[in-house]
């Protein structure tokens, strides 16, 4: 007798590949990602790359910075960008027909995001490397990766909020306006230190800044302890978790009640 | 696997859908035994896509029942049998046409290959193109490749030959032909008259959300039951009874041996005679608009 239902591997395998692809082939998804990263870094990373800063180098402060920001973009962008496009062009229709599984829809996103993002900042590491000489020990790679990883939670739920309320069109638009003032506001771009006074007394109440400290603490400067900046995150992410079922569950009623 | 009892692929029992105030479909029963080609044909907004969307469980019924191989259409076992072509859906396009037919093999427990899949919707020359560079008719064969990816015991397909070239069309209506001759279940929804007539073996008529006919194609023609009368005629023939075009004339009436003893009596020169039954499309517009003008 056939099984009745397909087996969870091989569709999970093949979810998996085509979010790898889809960050391979759409352009905004790479530039987001991993062009803007390390051509900001280039902009600002590497002059003075020596000088000591907050306990580290101005090379590894914003070696921390710009792989806080491409993780952050890249969760914003791989689902809420991914869920937008979707929904706009009817593939969610035809994937809810067809028997996929709702967690192999899930876990090929996240699974595709994890890789994704270890690659980006991999480059960003290296690239830091061999044009700043920012060197980053074993130890404070595997850290940075892991906080950031999870750090990116709230950035998830925040792209599944945009992706099920944005249009298809509008939806890069408005993640970009999320993440660049965000991230800028936040000290990821420029030291807080340099920004101006109304934005230095904002950060602190900002999901990024508490990321970005998650980062910096990483790679051995000055931080916020990290339970105090997870401890943000998480009420940033019950926060943005909450829009999002709202918003999923308003979409539900629409298309397919 | 199945169900006791279940020797019905589709079954609606009182099945009412409504948007806010808009009633799409109003307490509609329907059967569909196993192996049935099923052709449900009505105009825009007659219900047709609602029907669809609940049988593929995309919508919920507001009141009555429905089953799909005797289990609910949303049930991951049941979904696996069946393969759709809806009419508002749209594939990730930066893929290949091969890679969207492998991704959508991998959701069924018993795939075709995908080679197969490639020859029967006749797409077998885009295999390696993005979906973005596909033409209108390419990726709507495509989307039928898809439909067939699980290998179905039930195809359900949306207006499936829109955007089609008259060729495109032929293959297409001869593969779905050809699938139900091998045993399995096909719904289709159409607006093409023809199509129906030529595929289905059971043809649905549904109209502002209820069904008003339902039979085989010669069936719906025959509730209907009337034949077309048309003939040339040299004499002007002051008649209401006919429609006339320079001086050909025709009419549509239940009893065409009456109205011809009736033209004879009186004399009237015909030639050309020709006595046909309707076209599915005469019955149809007669069924939906109620129109009588043409009626003798």
């Amino acid at each position: 007798m056939s099984p009745e239902i397909a087996p969870f591997g091989p569709m999970l395998r093949a979810q998996t590949k085509i979010e790898l692809l889809r960050l391979l082939r759409v352009p905004w998804f790479t530039i987001a990602t991993i062009v803007f990263p390390v051509m900001f870094y280039a902009f600002f990373g590497l002059d003075q790359a020596h000088m000591p800063y907050m306990n580290a180098t101005v090379g590894l402060y914003l070696l921390a910075s710009f792989s806080a920001y491409a993780i952050m973009s890249l969760a914003l962008f791989s689902f809420g960008a991914s869920v937008a496009a979707e929904r706009g062009s009817g593939a969610t229709r035809l994937m809810r027909a067809a028997p996929l599984r709702p967690l192999a829809y899930f876990a090929g996103k996240c699974i595709a995001s994890v890789a994704f993002g270890g690659v980006s900042i991999l480059l960003l590491v290296l690239f830091a490397r061999f044009t700043g000489g920012a060197e980053l020990s074993m130890p404070m790679f595997a850290a940075l990766l892991t906080r950031l990883l999870l750090g990116s939670l709230p950035f998830v739920a925040l792209g599944f909020a945009v992706g099920y309320m944005a249009g298809l069109n509008s939806s890069v638009a408005i993640l970009n306006l999320i993440t660049l003032p965000l991230a800028f506001a936040s000290g990821l771009f420029v030291p807080l230190d340099q920004l101006p006074p109304f934005v230095q007394s904002i950060a602190p109440y900002l999901p990024t800044y508490h990321l970005g400290q998650l980062a910096w603490g990483a790679v051995g400067a000055t931080s916020e302890p990290w339970p105090r900046a997870a401890l943000w995150l998480l009420g940033y992410a019950a926060l943005f978790t909450w829009i999002a079922v709202r918003a999923y569950y308003r979409e539900e009623r629409k298309e397919f009640a | 696997m199945i169900a006791a009892g279940s020797d019905e692929a589709v079954v609606f029992r009182g099945i009412s859908k409504k948007y806010g105030a808009l009633v799409a479909l109003d307490a509609i029963d329907l059967h569909v035994p196993r192996g049935q080609n099923v052709a449900i044909l009505g105009p825009n907004g007659a219900g047709k896509t609602t029907a669809i969307s609940l049988m593929l469980g995309l919508r919920k019924a507001s009141a009555g029942s429905l089953s799909v191989f005797g289990r609910d259409p949303q049930d991951p076992a049941v979904r696996s049998r069946v393969g759709s072509m809806l009419q508002c859906s749209g594939l990730p396009e930066y893929l290949r046409v091969d890679e969207a037919l492998a991704l959508f093999c991998s959701y069924y427990p018993t795939p075709l290959p995908i080679g197969e899949l490639l020859e029967l919707a006749g797409i077998r020359e885009t295999a390696g193109k993005r979906i973005a560079r596909l033409s209108g008719g390419q990726l709507q064969r495509l989307y039928f490749a898809l439909a067939l990816c699980g290998n179905p015991d039930l195809l359900v397909l949306d207006e499936p030959t829109v955007g089609l070239d008259v060729e495109a069309r032929r293959a297409l209506l001869a593969t779905i032909a050809e699938i139900s001759k091998r045993g399995r279940t096909v719904v289709m929804s159409t607006h093409y008259l023809e199509e129906a007539d030529a595929v289905a073996d059971r043809v649905i008529v549904i109209d502002r959300g209820r069904i008003i006919a339902d039979g085989t194609p010669s069936e719906v023609k025959g509730a209907v039951g009337r034949k077309r009368i048309s003939f040339t005629s040299p004499a002007a023939i002051d008649d209401e009874r006919f429609v006339h075009s320079g001086n050909r004339y025709e009419a549509l009436t239940e009893s065409p041996e009456r109205l011809l003893r009736d033209l004879f009596a009186r004399d009237i020169p015909i030639e050309n005679l020709t006595v046909t039954g309707a076209t599915l499309e005469e019955a149809f517009v007669a069924l939906t608009s109620g129109g009588r003008e043409h009626v003798a």
